[in-house]
């Protein structure tokens, strides 16, 4: 007895959801990348399931490319709040508005 | 069987991840994103992606967190603040949002459960060579270019991590350097 792909898809979605939440309501620049990743491995699990309901691999070679990305993203935004720390000793995105308004 | 490890491990994944945008140190935050990103690997196991599932272990816990943590320390970062007013609103409206989105795409996967039901994994499906054949014929020119992206993405962090020439800081390292007591050279 197999578990439904829709209780994976729920799964996902409810990791999406808190996600969505934790970036938009949080201010420390790194939880909010945390916040992007766990969104950005909702979407991973969303595309294995689908992977797996239709019996297509090409889901999970995206994921791959997905984790590549994933990678990429960290380390330079990584570098980013690096440079930022240097310049302004914080990291709060309350008092990095330069460029908001 | 394979209830038990899907109700254990998508428990654990949301719980943790709760517990990472809830809690307010960043070191706690991220660690307990290890715990949900293990339980994603877990899950991709059961769906029969052996390889994606090892590969999120190594690649996300093993090398994106410890990355994650290394900047957390480097920083030395202090408990966030709490909110002075005036992001209550956004607080409000974020967790609405998100509540919105979860009600809006659980009633799309309700829907359409009726059509989900899957058969036992076959061997041919779980099998990595046919994983290597899809993603080295298919997505040949894919996969070279995600390594052109991971080289111009270590390029663009070194160039903006690294300390500029005459900024502030090295001005500072200099002073101290030159006004230290007499016969302690410091050299860099």
């Amino acid at each position: 007895m197999s578990v439904p792909v829709s209780w994976y898809l729920m799964l996902a979605a409810a990791m999406f959801a808190i996600g969505t939440a934790g970036a938009l309501t949080r201010r420390n620049g790194i939880t909010i990348f945390l916040s992007i990743e766990l969104m950005l491995n909702s979407v991973n699990l969303t595309l294995i399931s689908y992977s797996r309901l239709l019996d297509d691999r090409t889901g999970q070679v995206i994921v791959l490319f997905v984790l590549a990305v994933a990678a990429a993203e960290a380390a330079v935004g990584l570098a980013l709040f690096i440079a930022l720390y240097r310049h302004r000793r914080t990291i709060d995105v309350d008092r990095v508005n330069l460029m908001r308004w | 069987m394979e209830l038990a490890i899907f109700l254990i491990f998508s428990a654990l994944a949301v719980v943790s991840a709760l517990v990472v945008v809830t809690h307010r140190d960043p070191v706690k935050s991220t660690l307990s994103l290890v715990v949900t990103l293990f339980s994603t690997g877990v899950l991709f196991l059961l769906l029969g992606a052996p390889f994606v599932g090892v590969l999120q272990v190594l690649v996300y816990t093993g090398a994106i967190v410890v990355l994650f943590l290394f900047v957390v320390m480097l920083l030395n970062l202090q408990r966030e603040a709490r909110s002075e007013g005036g992001g209550r609103l956004q607080r409000v409206f974020a967790i609405a949002g998100a509540l919105a989105f979860l009600a809006t795409s659980g009633v799309a996967i309700w829907r359409s459960a009726a059509g989900t039901a899957v058969g036992a994994l076959q061997q041919d499906f779980v099998s990595l060579t046919a994983f290597a054949t899809e993603l080295f014929d298919r997505f040949l020119l894919p996969f070279e270019i995600i390594g052109l992206l991971l080289l111009v993405a270590v390029i663009a962090a070194y160039v903006l991590a690294r300390r500029p020439e005459g900024s502030v800081a090295a001005a500072i390292d200099e002073h101290h350097a030159g006004s230290g007591a007499g016969g302690s050279e410091v050299t860099r």
